[in-house]
């Protein structure tokens, strides 16, 4: 068993128009044993930047406080907040400062950038960036997310289908996946708010 | 990060996971590898210049992660690199060596001779002894003419008029075997490139989607991507749009964003400052 499936989850963004959002499970588990089900793994970085990191539980953990840490210190430093891009950079290298003793997260970004524009990235475990101009997914069902998106996905989506899409790709691909699930959690992102919606799924 | 000096400061790689990550492997957890691009890459010299290409697919074991990836990396004004291998290796080490020359060519106020990125970029692999996973095509122009370079993981580098590299370098090369010639057109430079990467895309699983090329010449640089869309998306016959309201909610918030401030700045005029 890959050490990613230790604790499972899953996690998505997609592009839409003048919007973008992200999605999580919330399930923590050892293995096949079920232990919390509010484990978000999606985390606020900025008012329009948020950071899902999947992967060993420890590792999110960790690799969040530590991201928390440089964005505080840029903060203070630069006294302005930080850009999607700049964010992305850094938690690519510090990823890749790990290159052979990696953190066992893959991280997924979502942001409106400062002209409102959709962003998202992808990274594997050494900070790799991917940034297609659809949708990203990574977690234990990252091939059954693939496949919905793949479907489900089309361009210039408006809140409310971009919500519909996304929901329902994360809660069909989960289901056909052991180790995550039991609960999710959507966030929609546009200029003037954030929604936070907690979706009704199977619980088993 | 990769260190680029031999000083043994605070830079370089952490390996403050490494105790940990053994003892989970020890245990029967497997670490994962990182993306590989599965790639086809391929350059060759023509009469004038260079000219770089590489399909556009990463792979992650057998799932297609990235459909339309960049892996013709930015070196300098006059060179450019393709990356095969671990997709975050070949990243990493082009854009390290790249900040490098810049300074090189601000200190040295001339353009940086191709072989010198050669050599930090095979001193930098030759360092990590192959556990540095990329395998590079740097071509370039510089005052004393074209230049194609192949750099292995390893650290070693070949010299060529024509070479290719990355899992679908076979196929490619099969092609450059058969209708290379001596001093090409850019245009028969262009069209033999594009058809040793088609070759890779269709004959190897680990290269798809597009052909991007580059074309570096005496005092421009030609970056056309996608140069050709060999695998064009099929169009969606029906909708599968989900009606609103379909999908059941525990609970929902809304966190307003207040503009607080909204400063537009103009810039004087269009003279950039003068760096060189």
């Amino acid at each position: 068993m890959s050490i990613l499936e230790y604790n499972g989850g899953a996690v998505v963004a997609m592009k839409g128009k003048n919007c973008v959002a992200i999605a999580s499970d919330k399930r923590f588990g050892i293995q096949a044993q079920t232990l919390s089900v509010n484990f978000e793994k999606v985390f606020e970085i900025s008012p329009h930047l948020y950071v899902g990191l999947p992967g060993l539980a420890t590792d999110t953990q960790t690799v969040y406080q530590r991201l928390k840490f440089r964005q505080n210190l840029y903060e203070l430093k630069e006294g302005r907040s930080m850009s999607p891009k700049a964010f992305c950079a850094m938690l690519a290298n510090m990823l890749y400062e790990k290159r052979f003793g990696p953190y066992f997260v893959e991280p997924v970004v979502a942001a409106l950038d400062k002209n409102n524009e959709p962003f998202i990235v992808a990274m594997d475990l050494l900070g790799c960036m991917t940034t297609p101009d659809d949708f990203v997914v990574n977690g234990t069902c990252s091939r059954q997310l693939y496949g919905m998106c793949e479907v489900l996905w089309e361009p210039n989506l408006e809140p409310d289908d971009l919500f519909e899409t996304i929901s329902q790709a994360l809660v069909n691909a989960c289901d056909r996946d052991a180790v995550s699930g039991w609960g999710a959690v959507v966030y929609i992102i546009e200029k003037d708010k954030v929604t936070i919606k907690h979706v009704k799924t199977r619980m088993d | 990060m990769l260190s680029t000096t031999k000083k043994l400061e605070n830079t370089g790689f952490s390996f403050d996971n490494c105790l940990r990550n053994r003892f989970l492997e020890k245990n029967g957890f497997i670490s994962p590898k990182g993306k590989k691009t599965g790639t086809t890459i391929a350059g060759v010299i023509f009469k004038d210049g260079v000219v770089l290409g590489s399909d556009t697919r990463a792979t992650d074991d057998t799932i297609v992660a990235d459909k339309n990836c960049e892996k013709i990396h930015y070196l300098n004004k006059n060179m450019y690199c393709c990356g095969a291998g671990t997709a975050a290796d070949t990243f990493q080490v082009t854009s390290m060596v790249s900040s490098n020359l810049e300074l090189h060519r601000l200190n040295s106020g001339r353009p940086v001779p191709v072989i010198v990125a050669c050599r930090m970029l095979k001193q930098m692999l030759f360092r990590y002894q192959g556990y540095v996973g990329a395998a590079l095509i740097l071509g370039g122009v510089d005052n004393t003419g074209s230049h194609l370079y192949c750099i292995y993981p390893h650290g070693s580098s070949d010299r060529l008029p024509y070479t290719t590299m990355g899992s679908g370098s076979l196929a490619a090369m099969a092609v450059f075997e058969s209708k290379w010639k001596p001093d090409l057109s850019e245009n028969e430079a262009k069209e033999l490139v594009k058809d040793a990467i088609a070759a890779g895309i269709f004959n190897d699983l680990g290269s798809g989607s597009n052909v991007d090329i580059c074309v570096i010449r005496k005092d421009s640089v030609e970056y056309i991507r996608p140069y050709e869309c060999l695998n064009e998306k099929g169009i969606k016959r029906g909708n599968y749009k989900y009606k609103k309201g379909s999908t059941a909610l525990l609970q929902s918030h809304t966190i307003a964003l207040h503009l607080e401030e909204e400063i537009i700045q103009t810039i004087n005029d269009g003279s950039s400052m003068d760096t060189s």
